[in-house]
């Protein structure tokens, strides 16, 4: 951290007026909805041969979420990072595309129509409505902290609802991680994620001192002393619990990574690492020896050819789109994506790659690491500690869970039930992540807002409440 | 707190890096090896979902591609199934492709290198791709005739034009309906796979092909050019022919077929010996001649153990290890380790026909695109020349007198000279004997050289055999305009 106050973000002083680059961010979003347009024509005239009558309402609507995110961001985070909305407009773009080619399919199978495409849809502009209301709400990030233990609260009730819900209403696929009431199924660990993060962050800035600086050297490392290694055991078993109760593998190493990546990052002590995983290589011993699910995955990871008529038919069959997508891909939808089991939500990576390619999935990653590690800028550049914190998480949070689901999906790892961010079929997951990314653009804002702007920005709308809050 | 964040910011680009490493290595690497696993069903469907070539005889389709309701766009259809299912094969769902469906696939799904352009083309004008097509060397009567005759044995007749080694005929029974095992309903083709398996003999293997049986006195085609080409014999060379024959170093007596006398002076002409098929005359030649010289002229007449793509994969045919004169006496009469497909023994005969110089032959005549311009035609191609024309002359001249005189009256057909040879083999014990019958017509003008086979006849080759091939070689003079 360089000079000025360092609890302000908004201390710095250029001397030359900062741009918002707001401008950039409509031609990017423009280009985003663009690129989705066109993929959803070559779908449809490639699988039907011609253009679905819903196209132009499709349309009209998926660039109009976009258009009202962007007058709201120029309007309520006018100096917010401008490659955030556009990487999330073509990622949830090209989700839609995929769900609907995949409806298509299923059409041809069993003549259903309808499809998820639609409703997918409608999820995104529930998420965008989360993404206004986040805006709206919160004109400053650091109120957050305020709540920290509330949201502690509450994403802990979310993460363990599920758990001591009966089976008939939260079991699907053998995870127990589900919601379901009134033909709505909704998967609350998405929502707890963030809630924990946003706890993480503000606990974590608290404390950090303590865990950081009372340590002893031992062998060229910082060891933390016995008692304040509390948090992460918690967090660890927290994380355990969650694999137990819920059959939740993918939350599990995902609370259990972000809590410890976050925890170094807190108190620059890489010893907090070597901790994490020594206690993850533990946890993931254990597991394995005492869980049944957990070998299976384990065992089919390791040899999915073993097990492709049983336990690893969903990798092989993944594996086999890949394989025959190649290089350029059999083309938006000229493969048969459909012969892979859930292809709309945990394998919608493995879809995307059979028709778009090596290069197209790629170029997914890459969108993905643009939208990574703009956040862990705005992490960088943002001044006050929790701030720092919470943007750096968030930003983690979405590059760990992608990791988790692509390596499962590529036979990296082993398979989780985590979903593809912004781009797999499935409410909860979709809004939930509308709601992260709000909250970087929130604290992107700050990170990048001059102390006095040039031009008073439409005083009409009031900018003055947010003036008042001080940490 | 920027330090590990930055560090935090490289590790994720070392994550993404793996991601990205590991999908190379899926979609580039192992792209070939998932494409083609037997169980990846997308490069079927895919075929499935483009309109497949079809295999064509004198004009008729008798394997064909037509449109479906279903998601698998198209049905195989063979609408003379039976007749032709040793050669086609069948297109299934759930085995693959099989024969000429297998051995020309990339022709009839339209991924052959031939069609390269085409598919080019047809990208650019939107056309819906299509498989080509194999148009078969077949001749409909000959094939049809031989199915005909072959009813109710086990058996197989295969047909050639001894000037170029192109194929008229390839039957082999029992047959089946390759259109039930290519069908879109799973279940009814297992059941129907499952029928096939619990007969005795499986239809879907072509005899006249994929398998090999001992040739029995068809050999001694070959060990009578063995003598000829020596130089020391002429077909009125007097050789021996005693009524028994004890094999050297053992006390095995070879007797003659129903053990029988060849001559009454123990000696005969080597053009009677064919004629009448002397079992003792031969055993005794074959010793006199050598295992090098039988072994070389059986090599040169295809007989080297290695299998053809015609474009079906066969069997190989060989002489099999002969350990001693006693083992060399048994196989110059196609006994023993001998094994000869049926397309092998009419090699034989096509070469004797054809001057001695033996065409390799082969099934597909023409691969058209699917807009029926012929984008590659068969050049008929010189296999080996295993004797000189004049040995060819005088073997001819034998084979003509075994029809005329001895064994092969049976495939006499009225108006044309027929030569011939036929055979007889032992299986072993109690178990009926194999029947032969090679030969080619008009004598002096070849136009067509077959071999039938009946598989454990229980007759001789001459009165179970012979009488096939004439029907065939009848047949085929008929539809020549003779």
């Amino acid at each position: 951290m360089t000079a000025g106050p360092s609890t302000d973000p908004r201390a710095a002083a250029p001397s030359t007026p900062t741009p918002t680059r707001r401008n950039t961010e409509l031609a990017l979003l423009g280009f985003a909805v663009l690129i989705t347009l066109a993929a959803q024509s070559i779908v449809d005239l490639t699988v039907t041969g011609s253009l679905r009558a819903e196209l132009a309402g499709f349309g009209a609507w998926f660039a109009g979420i976009w258009a009202v995110l962007h007058l709201v961001v120029r309007t309520l985070a006018p100096y917010a990072d401008p490659l955030l909305l556009p990487a999330v407009a073509l990622l949830s773009g090209l989700g839609l595309t995929m769900i609907h080619r995949l409806d298509l399919a299923d059409e041809q199978v069993d003549g259903a129509s309808g499809g998820d495409a639609p409703v997918q849809l409608l999820w995104a502009t529930v998420g965008a409505g989360l993404f206004i209301a986040v805006l709206v709400i919160l004109r400053d990030h650091r109120l957050l902290a305020r709540f920290a233990y509330t949201l502690a609260l509450v994403g802990l009730v979310l993460l363990a609802l599920p758990a001591v819900l009966p089976a008939s209403v939260s079991e699907v696929y053998g995870a127990k991680i589900w919601i379901r009431v009134a033909g709505f199924s909704i998967q609350p660990g998405e929502f707890a994620k963030i809630c924990l993060i946003v706890f993480f962050a503000s606990y974590l800035v608290d404390k950090r001192d303590v865990l950081a600086l009372a340590s002893r050297r031992v062998m060229g490392l910082e060891i933390p002393r016995a008692r304040d290694l509390g948090p992460v055991l918690v967090a660890w078993a927290l994380s355990i619990l969650v694999l137990v109760f819920e059959r939740d593998l993918g939350s599990s190493l995902l609370l259990f990574g972000i809590f410890v990546v976050m925890l170094y990052v807190a108190t620059e002590r890489s010893s907090w690492l070597l901790i994490g995983l020594g206690l993850f290589a533990a946890g993931a011993f254990i597991a394995y020896q005492l869980f049944g699910h957990v070998r299976v995955r384990v065992d089919t990871w390791l040899d999915p050819f073993a097990y492709r008529d049983e336990g690893g038919y969903q990798l092989v069959q993944s594996l086999f789109g890949l394989g025959t997508g190649g290089l350029f891909g059999a083309g938006l939808g000229g493969g048969r994506p459909d012969q892979v089991p859930v292809a709309k939500s945990d394998f919608i990576a493995a879809a995307l790659g059979e028709e778009l390619g090596l290069f197209g999935l790629v170029a997914l990653i890459v969108v993905y690491l643009i939208l990574v590690e703009r956040g862990l800028r705005t992490s960088l550049v943002v001044r006050d500690a929790f701030g720092k914190l919470l943007a750096g998480g968030l930003a983690f949070a979405v590059a760990w869970q992608l990791f988790v689901v692509l390596g499962g999906v590529t036979g990296l790892l082993p398979l989780t039930g985590l979903t593809t961010p912004f781009v797999a079929y499935g409410g909860s997951s979709l809004v939930a992540n509308f709601g992260l990314v709000a909250i970087l653009v929130r604290i992107s804002d700050a990170a990048r807002r001059p102390a006095a702007p040039p031009a008073p920005p439409k005083p009409a709308i009031g900018e003055a409440p947010t003036e008042v809050v001080t940490p | 707190m920027n330090a590990p964040l930055r560090r935090v910011a490289i590790s994720v680009l070392v994550l993404f890096t793996l991601l990205i490493v590991n999908v190379n290595y899926i979609q580039v690497v192992r792209s070939d090896e998932l494409r083609e696993d037997s169980g990846n069903t997308r490069v079927l469907t895919e075929e499935y979902s483009r309109e497949r070539g079809s295999i064509v005889v004198d004009g008729t389709e008798v394997a064909l591609s037509t449109p479906t309701d279903d998601t698998l766009e198209y049905l195989r259809e063979y609408p003379q199934g039976p007749v032709y299912a040793p050669v086609t094969g069948y297109y299934s769902l759930l085995y693959g492709g099989w024969q000429v469906e297998r051995a020309e696939n990339d022709v009839l799904a339209g991924s052959d290198d031939r069609l390269a352009l085409r598919r080019l083309a047809d990208l650019f004008t939107g056309r819906d791709p299509a498989g080509g097509d194999v148009v078969l060397t077949l001749d409909a009567a000959v094939q049809e005739t031989a199915m005909a005759q072959l009813d109710g044995v086990t058996g197989a007749v295969v047909a050639l034009d001894p000037a170029t080694g192109a194929v008229l005929g390839m039957a082999s029974t029992p047959t089946y309906d390759p259109a039930q095992l290519s069908s879109h309903d799973p279940a009814a083709i297992r059941a129907y796979a499952a029928e096939l398996d619990a007969m005795d003999t499986d239809p879907r293997l072509n005899r006249a092909v994929q398998d090999n049986y001992p040739p029995g006195s068809v050999f001694k085609v070959i060990v009578s050019a063995a003598a000829l080409a020596s130089g020391g014999y002429t077909p009125d060379t007097v050789i021996p022919a005693p009524d028994t024959l004890t094999l050297p170093g053992t006390s095995t007596q070879l007797r003659n077929f129903g053990n029988s006398s060849c001559s009454s002076s123990q000696e005969q002409s080597l053009i009677d010996a064919l004629t009448i098929s002397c079992n003792t005359a031969f055993a005794q030649l074959g010793i006199d001649l050598g295992e090098d010289a039988v072994r070389e002229m059986a090599e040169g007449f295809g007989m080297t153990g290695e299998p053809l793509e015609i474009p079906i994969e066969t069997a190989g045919s060989s002489v099999g290890d002969i350990e001693s004169e006693a083992a060399l006496g048994q196989s110059s009469i196609g006994q023993r380790d001998v094994r000869m497909t049926p397309l092998q023994a009419a090699m034989v005969a096509a070469a004797v026909g054809n001057d001695g110089t033996l065409m390799t032959p082969y099934l597909v005549d023409q691969v058209r695109a699917p807009d029926l311009t012929v984008i590659d035609r068969a050049d008929p191609e010189e296999l080996s020349e295993p004797v000189t024309p004049e040995v060819a002359d005088q073997l001819q001249e034998m084979m003509e007198s075994v029809v005329a005189n001895g064994s092969g009256r049976a495939a006499r057909v009225p108006g044309v000279t027929v030569a011939g040879k036929t055979g007889t083999a032992q299986v072993a014990e109690d178990v009926p004997d194999h029947n032969w019958f090679i030969g080619f017509a008009p004598a002096d003008d070849p136009q067509i050289a077959v071999a039938v086979f009946v598989a454990n006849g229980g007759g001789t080759g001459g009165d179970t055999s012979a009488p096939i091939a004439r029907q065939v070689i009848e047949a085929y003079l008929e539809g020549q305009g003779g």
